[in-house]
């Protein structure tokens, strides 16, 4: 279970969060004026990145806040949380800087059925 | 590729099976130029190079795996193999499959342990028997074989269900696919690699695709790996959760999610369990492997993530739900816990085909139930890329369907796609 920092609660388990999400997909102002493509890929298309990926958290037991978080979706830490509709906190971490955990290898993972 | 035979089996007995060999190649690194690359070993992208080899007679094909074959999605999942799926589109492509599967060992002459022993599929709501009920009979009219069984015929074909009116979700029927079941999941990389290998085949592991290259007029021509370039026109992404970033390489965003998804196996006990129960609704499945583990299925975790392990809470929510549905489980240990990366679309259906680059085919998007799909998925997708155009029963699976909204909406049919 993540410990999920909330901007105005603090960390907190996971049990009291939904996830919702990649952040700053901004709804388009005039979507008559999208060509297929264009609204396909932003109902749709998602970054999905090993690595940093910004996104929303809503703290549904908790303050009921939407927010945004940065967590490198390779280690699952944590490295920023944000109020919504703030932007993206620059010098985003690589995977490198982070003083990763000591978390188990994917090898160490493996398992068979 | 020496056959295997009783004969084979009774003359390696008598002299001490000192005559095996390697099951397949295994070159240290790609050769320079290839007809066609498949980027990912695991069943599907083995199954894709075989039938590319055998049926399409394009043989100086390579499978380069960043890891060792079958150790993605194949060699983590619960081997659950089915057809029943609501939409036509869907049910074509899983029973095009299921009937690849029944003369598969015979095919590639390797045991796959294919097992038909049936899945059941409960119902616990009114709703639910509303929803399977109607699944069943749309199953009947395309032809897929799906019954629906009262809360007595379910438990007398798996005695260890508990009809206990008293449970939380109690039984009120299902649904039961006779010719579903499990197969052995390494058996099936290795006989696909075995027979891929034997037609020419080039098996590389260890050997990661770090870049896609792509000429002046924008078509691949080749790819860049850990073992060094590789030229070729073809190019097949078949990497399950890592597709975003293979994809990536190639400047093409994808509409999918990467989730871990867990499973568990017990310690291993005397066969006490008959075939493959399924709940969508208090998301639970069970079967026993042939080693008499039990082998249970996960939900997925809330949040995407390439970590391999899920958090234990969901896990312990499918540990409660097979304990209620199966009392006498309550004592077993649990020996190895374990996750994998599935790639999810917004439409829970799987991308087979073209992409917007030239050369370059996308097989992706099996999500949480892929497994059950190996052969067909592999069958149409050779065909894709031998052709440069799909196979009817993947057409309709297009990445282009995100676009045009011609969407095949089993997220709302399946619930779970296991
Ligand atoms: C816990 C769990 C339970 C499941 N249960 C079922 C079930 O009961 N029934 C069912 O039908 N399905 C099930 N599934 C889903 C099923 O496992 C998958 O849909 C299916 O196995 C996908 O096969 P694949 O060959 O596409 O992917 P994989 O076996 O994951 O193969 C993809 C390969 O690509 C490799 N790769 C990735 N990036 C690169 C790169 N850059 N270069 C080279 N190689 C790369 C990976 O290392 C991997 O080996 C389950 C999955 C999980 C995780
Ligand atoms: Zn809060």
């Amino acid at each position: 279970m993540l410990l999920i920092p909330c901007p105005i609660c603090g960390a907190r388990p996971e049990a009291e969060f939904t996830y919702a999400g990649e952040a700053h997909i901004a709804r388009p102002v005039d979507p008559a004026a999208l060509d297929d493509h264009a609204w396909g890929e932003f109902l749709y298309a998602r970054t999905n990145p090993k690595g940093d990926h910004a996104e929303r958290w809503r703290h549904t037991h908790g303050c009921g806040r939407f927010f945004n978080a940065l967590r490198n979706t390779h280690t699952d830490r944590f490295t920023a949380s944000y109020l919504a509709g703030a932007t993206r906190p620059h010098g985003t971490p690589t995977t490198e800087s982070l003083d990763a955990p000591a978390m188990r290898s994917e090898t160490e993972q493996w398992g068979q059925a | 590729m020496k056959h295997f035979s009783a004969a084979r089996l009774a003359r390696e007995a008598l002299r001490g099976q000192s005559g095996w060999t390697e099951h397949w190649r295994s070159p240290d690194r790609p050769a320079h130029a290839y007809d066609a690359v498949i980027v990912g070993g695991g069943g599907h992208g083995l199954a894709t190079a075989y039938y590319l080899a055998k049926q399409h007679g394009i043989r100086r094909v390579a499978v380069l795996e960043k890891g060792w074959l079958g150790g993605g999605n194949t060699g983590r999942n619960t081997t659950i193999i089915r057809s029943n799926y609501l939409m036509e589109e869907s049910a074509a492509l899983y029973n095009h499959a299921v009937k690849l599967w029944e003369g598969l060992s015979r095919e590639l002459n390797y045991n796959v342990m294919f097992s038909p022993r049936g899945v059941m599929m409960l119902a616990h709501t009114v709703h639910d028997v509303q929803v399977g009920k109607r699944h069943v009979y749309a199953n009947q009219l395309a032809g897929v074989d799906n019954d629906w069984l009262s809360p007595d015929q379910a438990q007398e074909y798996c005695p260890p269900l508990s009809l206990d009116a008293g449970m939380r979700y109690p039984v009120l029927g299902a649904a039961l696919q006779r010719r579903g079941g499990t197969a052995r999941h390494d058996a099936v990389a290795w006989g696909y690699a075995r027979a891929a290998s034997a037609l020419g085949v080039d098996i590389v592991q260890n050997c990661e695709v770090t870049g896609i290259r792509r000429d002046a007029g924008g078509a691949v021509c080749g790819v860049d790996t850990t073992r060094g370039a590789v030229a070729t026109r073809r190019v097949g992404v078949v990497a399950a959760g890592h597709t975003s970033v293979v994809m990536a390489q190639a400047g093409v965003r994808m509409p999918l999610e990467s989730y871990p998804l867990q499973a568990l196996v017990s310690e291993p006990v005397k066969p006490c369990f008959p075939c493959v129960v399924m709940s969508n609704t208090i998301h639970a499945y069970i079967s026993q492997s042939d080693k008499g583990e039990l082998v249970i299925g996960a939900g997925t975790d809330a949040y995407t993530s390439y970590s391999q392990q899920g958090g234990l809470h969901i896990a312990t929510h499918t540990l409660d739900a097979i304990c209620e549905l199966f009392p006498q489980f309550r004592r077993m240990r649990m020996l190895r816990n374990w996750g994998g990366i599935v790639d999810v679309t917004p439409d829970r259906s799987p991308i087979i085909g073209k992409t917007p680059v030239p050369g370059l085919y996308v097989n992706c998007g099996w999500g949480t139930g892929g497994f059950k799909a190996t052969p067909g998925s592999g069958h149409v997708f050779a065909h894709t890329m031998a052709h440069d155009a799909p196979h009817p029963i993947n057409a309709p699976f297009a990445l282009d369907r995100f676009r045009t909204g011609q969407l095949i909406d089993e997220a709302a049919a399946a619930a779970v796609a296991h």
